[in-house]
């Protein structure tokens, strides 16, 4: 019920807002404390990258495309090659399209671990930050074993991937799994008795299952609400038709269901990655391509951690397409969250919007220090830097190597 | 008789379309095409009788002196139709979709603002990619805009 003292009044949130990473813009009308509505401005951040992989070559532009979005830039990547290997009739090596979703799986893990954080950094939980993004670094540390790189790992190229996975590598990606697994499963565990975080998430952001379909709400957002949708099973690609796997979902309808799903979802991840791991046919990883693709139309879906990833490419017999269209499960994400904010309260709104996982991305792999007094320079590599770090913090009075071992053992 | 095939036969029966309007690019995957004259009875009957309930993405092309649109449409099992349709370049008018899925609206805000497409019964609202100060007669993504140097 709304006071019929309080005044109605609209409240700017962003562009530029410390509490949203990306820039955009939330008009919010409120009468008290209740959002009327949400006016959303997107756009900040349009790069013109379809117009310029009209004017790069074809293989420029899978480098160009994975730069699309910084956390699932592996899906973005794979969904362009798709369509272009389509276009060209390539049979792609099978080993080829098993690593693509053993990087895939991977990435989806590295995902949802930050998610979790960013979830629990927005309802105030953020020791459930330190711990998520702390186990997130064991998939990143294998994503860079495998790839070189934390994100935008360069894996694909057109006709294959670019990177072998070697049998000291599966080994150790078995291992870090286990890990990922049994962290995967406390979180489950936590999330199923924690009151903290049931009391806080549930009742929030809900969206029908009939709302969802009727808003075109894709990934786990969607899956939350019970609609049983997911491209790798649906409309399988790369090496998803020869796993099994179960498609998640949950009838909760709100931000604790979106909670549920991406945790469940991790071990579905886990369980994909040892049969991917351990059936990986052996064979060439990528095969010879010609420079100018012959003419033709495809499109190409990719279930992508926030949902389904769109990519329409054109061809006109040259080594530049004609058209690239990509739609990203964020913008279809979009209408969902205009739903769940109305008539919820205004202290909802960064947990709501966050439970759609919207993405930011930054990484640096190599750190020059310029040393003040000495006007020596000092390149410091990734081992360097962490260790850096950890000495840093143990002047400090802070250990943590007594938990890593306790969680190791 | 494959699915897309099952699918194919169906679309023609439905939509009273040519046959060679209609193909089978790989499995799971049909494309379509039909004069814009018959889109709007033919998307009801897509989305209403052939259970294409799931828009994939609004792409907008720029052909000369034509631009044409492809709705990407997706059945439960995973058939995707690309329905293609085209108007004048001189007078890029479409009807909204929005009104069988809401979500189409920041698609269709793309075309207004990349292609300069005028789409009727679109809800008011903000424009979408391009900034507030974008020259409105400037549309990017057709072929013969270049970035100023």
């Amino acid at each position: 019920m709304h006071n019929a003292h309080e005044h109605e009044f609209k409240i700017p949130v962003g562009p530029q807002h410390p509490s949203l990473k990306e820039p955009e813009n939330f008009s919010v009308a409120l009468k008290g404390e209740r959002i009327l509505g949400v006016d959303i401005r997107l756009g900040y951040n349009h790069r013109g990258i379809e117009k310029a992989a009209e004017e790069r070559t074809y293989v420029q532009d899978v480098y160009l495309i994975e730069r699309v979005c910084g956390i699932c830039s592996h899906a973005h990547s794979t969904a362009f090659v798709q369509a272009v290997e389509e276009i060209a009739k390539l049979q792609v090596p099978r080993r080829a399209l098993y690593i693509r979703s053993i990087i895939g799986e991977l990435e989806r893990i590295h995902s949802h671990f930050l998610w979790l954080g960013v979830a629990g950094h927005e309802i105030g939980f953020d020791t459930l930050l330190m711990y998520t993004w702390r186990d997130r670094e064991v998939v990143m540390d294998l994503l860079a074993q495998i790839t070189g790189n934390r994100v935008n790992y360069g894996m694909n190229t057109i006709g294959g991937v670019r990177r072998d996975i070697s049998d000291e590598q599966r080994k150790d990606i078995l291992k870090g799994i286990d890990r990922l697994e049994e962290r995967a499963k406390y979180y489950i565990k936590l999330a199923l008795e924690e009151t903290t975080i049931i009391k806080r998430l549930s009742g929030v952001g809900v969206v029908s299952h009939d709302d969802a379909i009727r808003l075109g709400a894709v990934g786990p957002t969607a899956r939350a609400s019970e609609v049983d949708r997911d491209v790798r099973r649906d409309d399988p690609y790369a090496a998803y038709a020869e796993i099994s796997f179960n498609v998640i979902t949950d009838d909760h309808n709100d931000v604790y269901g979106r909670t549920i799903v991406r945790l469940k979802e991790l071990l579905e991840s886990v369980k994909m990655l040892r049969q991917l791991l351990s059936g990986l046919p052996e064979g060439p990883i990528a095969i010879r391509v010609a420079r100018k693709i012959p003419a033709g139309e495809a499109l190409s879906r990719y279930e992508a951690p926030r949902g389904e990833d769109v990519h329409y490419v054109k061809s006109n017999g040259t080594e530049k397409p004609e058209r690239v269209k990509i739609r990203a499960p964020t913008l279809a994400n979009i209408q969902a969250v205009k739903h769940m904010l109305r008539d919820r309260y205004l202290a909802d709104l960064p947990i709501v919007i966050a439970a759609i996982d919207p993405c930011f991305s930054c990484t640096d792999r190599l750190i020059a220090v310029d040393h003040l007094d000495s006007h020596k320079k000092e390149v410091m590599k990734w081992e360097d830097l962490r260790r850096y770090s950890i000495d840093w913090h143990k002047e400090r009075g802070f250990d943590f190597s007594k938990l890593g071992a306790k969680l190791k053992g | 008789m494959s699915n897309e095939e099952g699918t194919r036969a169906e679309i023609i029966n439905k939509l009273n379309i040519a046959e060679d309007k209609i193909s089978i690019l790989r499995p799971r995957r049909i494309s379509c095409e039909v004069e814009y004259s018959d889109f709007a009875e033919a998307f009801k009957a897509l989305t209403a009788d052939l259970k294409f309930n799931v828009l994939c993405a609004i792409t907008g092309l720029d052909e000369a002196d034509r631009l044409s649109v492809i709705y990407h449409l997706a059945k439960d099992d995973g058939t995707v139709l690309n329905l293609k349709t085209s108007v004048e370049k001189n007078n890029p008018v479409i009807q909204t979709i929005t009104t069988f899925f809401s979500s189409a609206e920041v698609y269709e805000r793309e075309l207004v603002d990349l292609f300069g497409f005028k789409v009727e019964g679109l809800p008011e609202g903000n424009r979408y990619p391009l900034t507030d100060d974008w020259p409105k007669d400037e549309h990017p993504l057709r072929k013969d805009w270049k970035p100023k140097q």
